[in-house]
């Protein structure tokens, strides 16, 4: 009984610790006078324009990789041909990978004097644009491998008995099948391209009010010794997490807890 | 009709299929027997297109299908484990295949009336399959077969997944339903009671390769060689010599030809009785008797009785 | 049949599912332009070999390799319990802990280094400053790795045979002993490549120390920030040749997880 209690008091006390004091510390330091003040920090030109760079990133890359994902899932999944286990084991990379590391490759690839330098990818939105869709690439293909894997490929089969097309299976069988772990996804995908900030950072160039993402935002104004401006972004930024966190919640199977 | 000419089907080194040649009537209801990796499944799927044969053709009605896809054979195939679209309900399963066909709404909507009343499950159109017992999934696959009038009615072990009182209701159906409709049946099944039970025509296989071909009735009684004869119900073997449990006669006096043996257990199967006999030089044997003789018999463990089969068979090779 | 099934190809009706060659083609083409064609320009790049000898880059490596081994150690204590916690404990709140594991999934790495700094950093309300100390690094190490042993020891926990435990304790084992014997053995392997997920971010992580490491050298400085530094000072060379080592590093984990995944499931085939 004791040892039940003592568990629970550890595990909580360091999610208290780590997770919620600081996170609601900064939250009670930004709202403290009011929604009215925190907004003014936050809608100064450049940080807009940090909004709006890091919006545009995540509308590119979280469409980009889903159709790619559900492509590849398929492709491990129903498919052998030669070099499959290498697709699989490349999708895991960029989630193993320092987000630097990222950065520094395609500034090597794209950069002065790379393979492909010199078409103004990097320093500018294109760069950013692969940054982030090289970290984010994985999560798509990662929540339907297993989904289609479970489904097996009974039912598609059954379908083309009753003569579907390769299409219709799909649209009708192995799509509705697989549609909630592509939108879990999408989320996961959206976060972390909302959130990325290493590989950014080094393909960007750092220019106030052209290529400044808001994490990177975040950066300048607390290195400016602007504290306020710096926790009213973050806040904005860990607003768009609790979002995806609470959509990640509601649409993940709900397995692990009693 | 469908006919299977040469058909050799490889899986890496394994080869499921050795060259099977099968005809199978059109209206008929043909068991596809046999033990687990005989190539029966394997054989469906060929005919049915979901496999392609490294040799062999395949036709329906006297057309080529060898290369045509699943899509345009125009067969229905069941699952053993239903292969329900589980986003769908019932109504939805049954419909899928005359609405990817876009046929008019009136006449998909009178169709699966239609099969619902004929499979049972009118009350349950609007259910999901996960709220369907399995029994009831299985026919819900039936009818979603049934739907687009297929040439020919293919099931795999549709009944494998099933409790074993569940399986004799649905194999009794399913007779019924072939009487009723006549679509050419193929089904594949391991349980040679169910083979012989439900089918016109039952096609022993085994290791890649068909044994023999039959009405149950035939294989029964002139099976084509001993895999068969153990196959399709219990047997005695002495030596040589087959002899099946209901062909032996038990005598309590030795009489010419008869052997010695000890009743070791009797075991009480409702009207029957199966008796475990023991030779004297070790053997083993049953005999089936009814109960009546049993009793006339006065049988009882330890007993010395003198056994003299009826009926035997010795295969030639 | 059932003995086959690892040779089976995948269906025909299945191979049809999409036209084969889009799917392999599209995938293929997407993942050598986006991942594989700058990692190779990166190895390609890596000379300068000299700077990851330098001692300003070994104390980096050391320092970043020393850390990742101790966030990996508390998190397979830590993260267990908090599985242990989220599946066999019940309270009020649970789901909410529940949802609050994912955060620093969701959290941008920067916010996280940030909001840490908030509460433990030099205007610290609560009195502590870990700011430009290896504290700051491990805590912000640790608030990133967080989810990944809880996530991968959870649904197995959760799947867990109760029976097993029931069993054991009907032939006398403690608590304790059950735990050591029959439900560690059985959670090991996802404790390991939960640790090793926590281990191969710990390494290369850059957002969250970037704040509060402060990026002293031989003191805060991690191996990612060491190739940032190189990069702001025009050494491209040396720090795609450090890259590279935090790259082998990566790769290692990744290998080893796939080698304790099909050494766990050994026995399900």
């Amino acid at each position: 009984m004791i040892a039940k209690y003592a568990l629970r008091f550890v595990s909580l006390g360091y999610l208290a610790v780590l997770l919620v004091a600081p996170i609601g510390f900064v939250f009670w330091q930004t709202f403290e006078h009011g929604v009215g003040p925190a907004w003014d920090t936050v809608a100064t030109p450049d940080a807009l324009h940090a909004l709006k760079v890091t919006l545009i990133l995540t509308a590119i890359a979280v469409p980009a990789n889903t159709i790619f994902g559900v492509l590849c899932a398929l492709a491990i999944v129903r498919h052998r041909y030669p070099g499959a286990g290498i697709v699989n084991a490349v999708v895991d990379l960029p989630l193993a990978l320092s987000p630097v590391v990222v950065g520094l490759a395609l500034l090597v690839l794209y950069g002065r004097g790379g393979w492909l330098g010199g078409h103004g990818i990097v320093f500018a939105l294109p760069g950013m644009v692969l940054a982030t869709i090289f970290v984010s690439l994985p999560f798509v293909v990662r929540e339907v491998v297993p989904v289609l894997r479970e489904i097996g490929t009974e039912q598609e089969q059954v379908a083309a008995t009753l003569g579907a097309s390769a299409f219709q299976t799909f649209r009708r069988v192995t799509w509705p099948a697989i549609r909630w772990a592509t939108l879990y996804g999408v989320v996961l995908t959206t976060a972390r391209a909302l959130g990325e900030f290493g590989a950014v950072s080094v393909v960007s160039g750092r220019l106030a009010g052209q290529t400044e993402s808001l994490t990177l935002y975040v950066q300048d104004r607390y290195q400016s010794f602007d504290n306020t401006g710096a926790y009213a972004a973050a806040v904005l930024l860990a607003l768009l997490a609790l979002a995806t966190l609470l959509l990640m919640t509601r649409l993940k199977p709900n397995e692990g807890v009693q | 009709m469908i006919a299977a000419r040469g058909i050799v089907k490889r899986f890496g080194d394994f080869t499921a299929l050795d060259g099977v040649s099968v005809d199978v009537p059109t209206g008929s209801l043909t068991a596809l027997l046999g033990p687990s990796g005989s190539g029966k499944s394997t054989l469906l799927r060929v005919i049915a297109g979901l496999e392609q044969p490294d040799e062999g053709k395949v036709s329906l009605d006297g057309e080529d299908a060898t290369r045509l896809p699943p899509q345009s054979r125009g067969v229905g195939f069941v699952f053993q484990h239903y292969a329900a679209f589980k986003h769908m309900t019932v109504w939805d399963n049954v419909a899928f295949g005359l609405t990817i066909r876009r046929r008019p709404s009136r006449e998909i909507k009178q169709r699966v009336t239609e099969l619902l009343e004929l499979v049972q499950l009118v009350g349950l159109a609007k259910r999901y399959p996960a709220q369907l017992s399995g029994g009831q999934r299985q026919r819900m696959g039936l009818a979603r077969a049934l739907a687009v009038d297929p040439k020919v009615l293919l099931l795999d072990e549709p009944f494998g997944a099933l409790d074993a009182r569940v399986r004799k209701e649905l194999r009794v159906w399913l007779r019924r339903l072939h009487d009723e409709t006549h679509t050419t049946t193929v089904i594949v099944t391991h349980d040679q009671e169910e083979a012989m039970d439900v089918a016109d025509r039952v096609v022993v296989m085994n290791a890649g390769r068909i044994e023999q071909a039959a009405p149950p009735r035939e294989l029964y009684d002139h099976p084509a060689n001993e895999f068969v004869m153990s196959f399709v119900g219990p047997v005695n073997r002495l030596g040589d010599t087959f002899i099946r449990p209901h062909d032996v006669e038990l005598l309590l006096e030795p009489n010419g030809s008869t052997q010695e043996a000890m009743v070791q257990r009797l075991v009480h199967l409702g009207f029957e009785v199966r008796v475990e006999l023991v030779r004297d030089d070790g053997e083993t044997l049953s005999a089936q008797l009814t109960r009546e003789q049993v009793e006339a018999l006065e049988l009882q463990g330890g007993q010395i009785v003198y056994v003299r089969p009826t009926r035997q068979t010795v295969f030639s090779d | 049949m059932a003995a086959n099934a690892d040779i089976l190809p995948a269906a025909p009706g299945a191979r049809r599912s999409l036209a084969p060659g889009l799917s392999i083609g599209i995938s293929s083409l997407y993942l050598s332009a986006i991942v594989l064609l700058p990692l190779a320009a990166l190895g390609w790049k890596a000379h300068g070999w000299g700077a990851i000898s330098t001692p300003q880059a070994t104390a980096a490596l050391k320092l970043t390799l020393e850390l990742s081994l101790v966030v990996a150690l508390v998190n397979a204590v830590a993260g267990t319990a908090i599985a242990w916690t989220l599946v066999r404990d019940r309270f009020v709140g649970q789901g909410f802990v529940n949802a609050l594991v994912d955060l620093p999934f969701a959290l941008p790495t920067i916010v996280a280094g940030l909001t840490l700094l908030a509460l433990y950093g030099p205007k610290s309300p609560v009195g502590i400053n870990a700011a430009f100390t290896r504290w700051g690094l491990l805590l912000a190490l640790l608030f990133v790795t967080l989810p990944f042993v809880v996530r991968t020891v959870q649904p197995v926990l959760f799947e867990l045979d109760r029976e097993m435990e029931d069993a054991a304790a009907s032939l006398g084992a403690s608590r304790f002993t059950t735990f050591l014997r029959i439900v560690l053995p059985s959670i090991l392997p996802a404790v390991l490549s939960g640790v090793a997920l926590a281990f191969a971010r710990a390494v290369g992580e850059f957002g969250a120390v970037v704040l509060i490491s402060g990026n002293l050298p031989f003191k805060t400085e991690v191996v990612a920030v060491y190739v940032f530094g190189r990069l702001e000072s025009g050494d491209s060379g040396g720090a795609a040749a450090a890259s590279v080592v935090i790259l082998s590093i990566s790769f290692g984990v990744l290998l080893a997880i796939g080698a304790l995944r099909r050494w766990v499931t050994r026995h399900d085939r």
